[in-house]
């Protein structure tokens, strides 16, 4: 099979399992008691924001490597957009933010384009966190520098570095799978995302014992065990759109999922520091594209490390 | 028509410009916007908030002395969101400096006015200048429209170049009119509660 068919094939069961989910979602919205009504029109607009998150990446595979390339810029861009609202700034963090938007999303984009694996891992870890705090310095501001310049590298790191590991994928030139690395791109994106929707399902059917309630009353450990297990039987399953064995791909699942989950459970903890419920609202029913990204910034560079370091 | 467009995709792609309507709805009555004044994007923002129906009978005013020369500025004040230019140096302008935005509102278009007059480092508006109460005497029958512009003073403070891009919410409060007997001071500050309020 190509990559092409394997996509198709893929995409066949995501368009399958997002039938189902509109018809339950519809059926239920039918019949629900008046108190229930918002757990389900939320519901239904998680499902119809999912179409549409679908369509993206569809699109994305149809018109190549730099259409994915200025998609995953765009989300960066707007989930960085989401972080630097909601944190407390100061007229002299001006000049870093600036340079943080319009330098180095480009730059770390540009860098996965033009196949330059050494200076995209390290250009924001080494010269971006030494430069942005010195840059802060010359403004002169030394109120809460601390504090100002840590949340700057936060923001740059999650959603600019740890994002840009997803399409980073395409820098991996697995012998015997050429051409075919939007295929794992694909792979992280499922497991994360199946994960993430089949953790929520399992809580709500079946959950009871809350494993963080100060951090995330919405992750019990039923919703882990039951959305984690069965995403990594999921992601074993796709073995065939991966370099992997069977065994392999359960494996990888199984740190994608954790991954994803410590992710998750953390920028909750960072949400909540800053007061607030959600990251924003541009994604009807989840909140902002940081809630829908927070696992992909941590599952996704140690996906790309371990292959990497397994393959290459 | 297309510079409007692009002007408008612009901003949201930059800092969003959501409308939340608190205190009304959007209506094609006559208004007067009147909001906080912290940035140069402020216009840009409440403008690209309104609905595209409104948007076309609405005019921001803006000071001529940055958006009145020309160039880019000039070509977006003039083909984008069409200003009322406005004179802030009294010793430049003969006779009545709000003449221009009487002719825009008795042409029937509604305005958006920045009535603090200049931008402020804070959050919070500064005291209003009495332009306001003078528009409100002389046309009772426009809706007074208070607004708050949230985080835009962060995003392109006094003396930045370029706008952080962050989430701007454009909230809309109560309509309100100029009351019988009711003088300069005290309507002024009762505008200016209603912009503090929405903050």
């Amino acid at each position: 099979m190509t990559a092409q068919q394997k996509f198709w094939w893929v995409m066949g069961g995501v368009l399958a399992l997002l039938l189902l989910a509109s018809t339950i979602g519809w059926w239920l919205g039918r019949r629900a008691a008046p108190d229930r009504r918002e757990v389900i029109d939320n519901l239904n607009a998680r499902i119809r924001a999912w179409w549409w998150m679908t369509a993206l990446l569809c699109a994305c595979f149809v018109l190549g490597r730099v259409a994915t390339l200025v998609f995953f810029a765009l989300a960066s861009f707007f989930a960085l957009r989401e972080f630097a609202t909601l944190t407390p700034t100061r007229r002299g963090d001006h000049l870093p933010l600036v340079l943080c938007f319009y330098l180095a999303i480009p730059l770390q984009y540009w860098l996965i384009g033009i196949d330059w694996y050494g200076l995209f891992a390290i250009c924001i870890p080494v010269y971006g966190f030494l430069l942005l705090p010195a840059i802060t310095a010359l403004g002169g501001d030394t109120e809460n520098f601390l504090e100002r310049t840590t949340k700057i590298q936060w923001g740059l790191m999650l959603t600019v570095y740890c994002v840009s590991y997803a399409p980073a994928v395409l820098l991996l030139h697995i012998p015997g799978y050429q051409g075919q690395s939007l295929l794992l791109m694909l792979y992280l994106l499922l497991v994360v995302q199946i994960s993430d929707v089949l953790q929520y399902v399992f809580g709500k059917l079946f959950g009871q014992h809350k494993l963080a309630p100060q951090v995330s009353p919405s992750k019990t450990v039923e919703g882990l065990l039951g959305g984690g297990l069965s995403a990594i039987a999921i992601g074993a399953c796709l073995w065939w759109i991966t370099p992997f064995t069977f065994w392999g791909s359960a494996g990888m699942s199984l740190v994608i999922v954790l991954a994803g989950f410590l992710g998750g459970l953390a920028l909750s903890a960072v949400k909540r520091s800053i007061g607030a419920k959600d990251w924003g609202s541009m994604i009807e029913g989840h909140g902002g594209i940081l809630d829908r990204l927070d696992s992909v910034t941590f599952a996704a560079p140690i996906f790309f490390h371990i292959v990497h370091y397994a393959f290459m | 028509m297309i510079t409007a467009h692009v002007l408008v995709g612009l901003v949201r792609l930059l800092v969003g410009a959501h409308a939340r309507w608190i205190g009304c709805e959007p209506s094609p009555a006559q208004r007067i916007y009147f909001a906080n004044h912290a940035s140069h994007l402020d216009t840009l923002a409440l403008w690209s908030a309104l609905p595209p129906r409104l948007r076309a009978r609405t005019r921001p005013v803006a000071a001529r002395d940055y958006w009145g020369h020309g160039g880019i500025r000039g070509f977006i004040a003039d083909h984008g969101f069409r200003a009322v230019y406005i004179e802030r140096d009294r010793s430049r302008c003969e006779g009545d400096p709000l003449q221009p935005l009487r002719d825009a509102l008795d042409a029937g278009e509604s305005l958006i006015i920045f009535p603090e007059g200049t931008r402020s480092q804070q959050p919070l508006p500064q005291p209003f200048k009495a332009g306001l109460f003078h528009l409100a005497r002389d046309y009772p029958q426009a809706e007074l429209v208070p607004v708050y512009l949230d985080s835009l003073h962060r995003s392109m403070p006094k003396g930045s170049m370029l706008p952080v891009p962050l989430t701007c919410v454009v909230r809309f409060g109560q309509a309100m009119r100029l009351q019988a007997n009711e003088d300069k001071d005290e309507f002024l500050k009762r505008a200016h509660a209603a912009v503090v309020a929405l903050a």
